[in-house]
């Protein structure tokens, strides 16, 4: 039996990895719905979902049920072809992007080393930059196979955002890859790790341990903007403005076909900030110095009050079902803090992906912070911004670190 | 049959297939995306021979780049059906068999050559596949030719827009 394990462990554990990857990304899909609507819900002083489960925590399981329960009509006169393979090809690539993301350092279990991802390229960031470039293709063709004026529309604006905006996400990324010297997301991560100066070796300030290094700001800015242009959200929405085109290209898309292109929206903001996170905010390295061994232990400061809240809060819930599951979560997420707290070695091990993961989770609340704050660009805005300004700014940022990098090595 | 010699089988067909479903399709949006599926199944077939760098780039510019704009340009003109002709004589008996005859040229070509082909990642090792040693190639064995290339596609843009221009 080990024999077989040991003989076919390189297909084994990836095919265990893809299927706990894509189950997290669903759940955190999910529960990213009931966040997005519960913080944009309090910026504009409401409650958000409150009725399905306590705190409305149960939202996105109904949210489920109604759409797989859904009637799923077609309108006539739809190209078939497309009108299916649309949201099959925008969720499958979204997914897929996340595939040659590193989570964490390599892990260690059973003798067995493996990374904390599901594929270690080489080329990692130009796959997931190849894979995003066809991400177009699932907005475009559903516009174009809904027949329907209003999906074209969006579907044409959104190429067209796509084309302008992709240019400038990949220039602001060359200055990451001018330090570094690798295409290699896991190696992009450590050469970041600037041992005791923490987050100033991270790329956005730029001060290197053993080689060249010169601040990203600029570059980090163009590639956020960039980016947000690249997964049509707010504010630039414009795809699927509402106010001017319905629902844009999804327009004619019903029950689970709808969903499909809401969670490949989703997942795609996930795959951003990870990238954001990896490229400019060391990835899963600590922002403190190495030498403060006590920061080990802020899981724990985070997670027992944390729980202790969510329990003595929760005993005072309306609803019976509440006063259960509150206290419940809350007494698992304090128990699960004391005992990284006493075990060492779980500590360790979570070192890598709670900073990975709390960063992750800046950006995506940031992506909710601007859908409640800003308004929508107009389309001639749009285009004006990402040629005439973000694209030479990019440009500039490349030129600026070449040249600093070249003044250094002389 | 080994593992990698199978997937070559299974891109190859589906490259040629979508090859000729490009070809055979009425409807041009059909045509481009037969196209984008020829384009990444080539991707790879270069993955499968070790050169990642070129699979990852043949889809970001071939796959992304250069078909998102032939999609989006049929969607623009929202071009329809075409309408199919029947052959012409010239087509009929100067074409197919001169086509016949090009694929059994390849063919011989490629059975009398078939040793020294690299179709397994162990061949094609010591080809150039590693990001820096193509670079190093580009940007200062062939420098000039590389650059002289890049300022003629900057002229046939000029070119496109001046032709553009003048309509107005």
């Amino acid at each position: 039996m080990s024999e077989f394990l040991a003989k076919y462990a390189f297909l084994i554990v990836p095919i265990i990895k893809v299927a706990i990857l894509v189950f997290a990304v669903l759940t955190v899909d999910a529960y990213l719905t009931w966040l997005e609507r519960k913080v944009i819900a309090h910026i504009q002083a409401r409650w958000g979902p409150y009725r399905v489960g306590p705190h409305g925590l149960l939202q996105p399981l109904a949210d489920g049920i109604k759409f797989i329960l859904k009637e799923d009509p077609m309108p006539s006169g739809v190209d078939k072809i497309g009108y299916f393979l649309a949201p099959f090809l925008t969720l499958t690539l979204a997914v897929t992007s996340l595939s040659v993301i590193p989570f964490g350092p390599d892990i260690k279990a059973f003798g067995y080393v493996t990374n904390f991802g599901i594929a270690d390229v080489n080329v990692s960031l130009l796959v997931l930059f190849a894979i995003t470039a066809l991400g177009v293709y699932g907005v475009a063709l559903a516009g174009w196979a809904s027949n329907n004026k209003y999906s074209l529309l969006g579907g044409l604006r959104s190429s067209a955002q796509m084309i302008s905006y992709e240019l400038a996400l990949t220039l602001s990324v060359v200055g990451v890859l001018l330090i570094a010297g690798d295409l290699s997301l896991k190696h992009i991560v450590e050469y970041q790790d600037n041992g005791n100066l923490g987050l100033l070796g991270w790329n956005l300030f730029g001060f290197a341990k053993d080689h060249a290094g010169f601040t990203q700001i600029i570059g980090f800015v163009c590639f956020f903007i960039a980016a947000i242009a690249e997964t049509n959200r707010v504010p630039f929405d414009l795809p699927e403005a509402e106010s001017e085109l319905v629902a844009g290209f999804h327009t004619e898309y019903a029950s689970m076909k709808f969903a499909m292109f809401f969670i490949g929206e989703y997942t795609s903001m996930i795959a951003v900030s990870c990238l954001a996170t990896i490229l400019f905010f060391g990835g899963w390295l600590s922002p403190f110095p190495a030498s403060w061994t006590l920061t080990h232990y802020l899981p724990s400061v985070i997670l027992i009050p944390f729980g202790l809240w969510v329990f003595f809060d929760g005993i005072r819930y309306e609803t019976i079902f509440g006063r259960v599951l509150l206290p419940g979560v809350g007494a698992v997420l304090a128990a699960a803090g004391l005992a990284l707290f006493l075990f060492a070695p779980a500590n360790d091990v979570i070192q890598g992906p709670f900073w990975f993961f709390a960063k992750v989770f800046v950006f995506l609340f940031f992506y909710i912070w601007m859908r409640g704050t800003l308004p929508r660009f107009r389309y001639d805005q749009l285009m004006d911004f990402g040629w005439k300004i973000l694209l030479p700014v990019s440009i500039g940022n490349v030129v600026l670190t070449s040249a600093f990098l070249l003044w250094r090595m002389h | 049959m080994t593992a990698s010699l199978i997937i070559f089988f299974v891109l190859a067909a589906l490259a040629v297939l979508a090859a000729v479903s490009l070809i055979l399709q009425r409807h041009p949006i059909h045509s481009a995306l037969s196209l984008i599926v020829v384009m990444v199944a080539l991707a790879g077939l270069y993955l499968l021979m070790g050169a990642e760098f070129v699979a990852a780039v043949q889809i970001i510019v071939y796959g992304g780049a250069v078909m998102v704009l032939f999609v989006f340009v049929i969607m623009l003109l929202n071009a329809g059906v075409e309408e199919r002709t029947n052959f012409s004589k010239l087509a009929t008996f100067g074409g197919i068999p001169l086509a016949l005859a090009l694929s059994g040229m390849i063919a011989a070509g490629i059975a009398r050559s078939s040793g020294q082909l690299a179709t397994s990642p162990a061949a094609a090792q010591g080809a150039i596949s590693s990001t820096k040693q193509l670079s190093m190639m580009l940007f200062r064995d062939f420098v000039y030719p590389f650059e002289l290339t890049s300022f003629l596609i900057l002229v046939a843009i000029l070119g496109a827009i001046v032709l553009a221009q003048r309509e107005n």
